[in-house]
């Protein structure tokens, strides 16, 4: 294999919420194509230790792309330059000697920085509580094809289903518009039918909440699809928008507010 | 699943509030406004383009709007009124809240895929939006410091008299270039805003929209070319 490459690392630094940022420069020395981006990091960091100085701070945890913790934007691009993958699934092959790579961490306001790139991506869980549920009792496991779904529909549902939740979609969008996340969520459960009683209302809480939580709005700007690593098709977010329009006309406003479940 | 259950019409104002107050009730508005004008926009450039076919014919044309049916004109004036007005506070508002949900910006972003077309929605459309006025004041309020000569009823004369104006021709020139882009990315994008675009394999490739676009803006700019050349005068 060809050999070991020096790259420039220049990494955002932050000591915690409220604490001051900055660049700081790093030299990432006999790195071997084969490595993860995130291995680079850890001999980053393993060299930092050893000369007491406190590592970067990243978020990480599967390291096989499907836990959607590990995201950062790399060079310009959320999860770096390789298509359809995340941070942990990048590889140094995709770099060259003598790079200088730019390492920051998602910016939106609904994404308080905590230290260095590991951001507090708790709105996304607040989405989902909003509505990207189904709220009935479902019992033990029936049999596989026991409610009957259309094949298009099945995948469609999964093609949204496959969303990690790492929050590219706002890392990338110029407007930090969480809508690819939340129209997955809504779309996943939107396209099967036990998920029909809620649709519509669904689509309301879930936009409501996002628009809450202070993300900006959707202008199409399709940044958000190429930044995914599991590749969830804009067509997700002109879905929530139908779902939300008919809803809007539909929904009964909610009476019971306390005790109802 | 496409069945859709029994519907119940249930608007009401609380509703249309949160409607409003949402980003997605905002983007809806502003698809809708938007359907509007591109509606005129087409509408006004078929029209333009009897200038072509003489002064007679053109000047007869600005008599049927402006005096023959004129209630219509109004009528379709108010509701252009009412839909660029919508349109730009939609705008605006999505426009702030976009740029507080970024509060520190990236050092480094490349736009991946995103078109020119789409990065320019907005000050594109503050510079349309101030074209408006000045081509209104111009060939309809009749404003003297816009063009001088300008005479009410001899429309055809007044569009000759501008566009003698190398000046004129050029800024109109890049006003349509901007309503280019405008329509390249808005007749794309709203289909999408009110969800009924179907599921595409590339959902950012763009071919209706861009002939729309073309057309309307060739059309458009036709007309002072025609003047500037001298097919027209």
């Amino acid at each position: 294999m060809s050999g070991t490459m020096n790259i420039t690392l220049k990494v955002w630094r932050q000591a915690g919420p409220t604490a001051l940022g900055k660049f700081e420069e790093y030299t990432a020395r006999d790195v071997s194509p084969e490595m993860s981006f995130l291995e680079m990091l850890d001999v980053v960091n393993e060299k930092l230790v050893m000369a007491g100085k406190e590592p970067i701070a990243f978020d990480h945890d599967c390291r096989e792309g499907i836990c959607g913790m590990c995201g950062m934007m790399i060079n310009g691009a959320a999860h770096g330059p390789s298509k359809l993958t995340t941070t942990c699934q990048l590889h140094m092959r995709s770099f060259k000697d003598g790079d200088q790579l730019t390492i920051e961490p998602w910016r939106a306001k609904a994404f308080p920085v905590i230290r260095d790139l590991v951001v507090d991506r708790s709105p996304l869980d607040r989405i989902i509580q909003a509505g990207g549920f189904i709220s009935v009792a479902t019992g033990s496991p029936q049999d596989a094809n026991a409610i009957p779904i259309g094949k298009p529909d099945a995948d469609e549902s999964m093609d949204a289903a496959a969303c990690i939740g790492c929050g590219a979609c706002v890392a990338a969008c110029p407007n930090a518009s969480v809508s690819l996340f939340t129209a997955a969520k809504i779309g996943h459960l939107g396209l099967l039918p036990q998920g029909q009683p809620e649709r519509y209302r669904r689509a309301l809480k879930m936009v409501a909440q996002m628009d809450l939580e202070g993300f900006g709005g959707c202008t199409l700007f399709g940044e958000c699809m190429e930044a995914c690593p599991k590749g969830i098709s804009i067509d997700f977010i002109k879905r929530m928008h139908g779902d939300f329009i008919w809803g809007a006309i539909s929904e009964r406003p909610e009476k019971a507010v306390l005790g109802s479940g | 699943m496409r069945r859709r259950r029994g519907f119940v019409f249930a608007p009401n104002l609380g509703n249309m509030r949160k409607f409003w107050d949402s980003s997605v009730g905002k983007k809806v508005v502003m698809g809708l406004t938007g359907l509007v004008l591109v509606g005129f926009v087409i509408g006004h450039m078929a029209g333009n383009l009897q200038i072509f076919m003489g002064m007679e014919r053109y000047n007869a044309y600005a008599k049927l709007l402006q005096e023959d049916i004129i209630e219509v004109t109004w009528a379709v004036r108010i509701a252009l009124l009412v839909s660029v007005v919508l349109h730009a506070l939609s705008a605006w508002q999505l426009t702030r809240r976009a740029w507080a949900a970024r509060p520190v910006d990236y050092a480094l972003r490349e736009a991946q895929v995103s078109t020119y077309a789409s990065r320019t929605m907005r000050w594109g459309g503050v510079f349309l939006a101030l074209f408006i006025v000045v081509h209104l004041g111009q060939f309809t309020l009749g404003w003297k410091w816009l063009l001088p000569e300008f005479s009410r009823g001899a429309a055809y004369g007044n569009v000759v008299l501008a566009f003698e104006r190398p000046f004129w021709v050029v800024f109109y020139l890049v006003a349509m270039f901007f309503l280019l882009l405008h329509l390249l990315h808005g007749t794309w994008a709203v289909l999408r805003t009110l969800g009924v675009a179907k599921n595409a394999a590339e959902p950012l490739a763009r071919r209706i929209p861009v002939i729309i676009a073309l057309l309307v803006t060739v059309g458009f700019s036709l007309v002072p070319l025609g003047v500037a050349l001298g097919v027209v005068r």
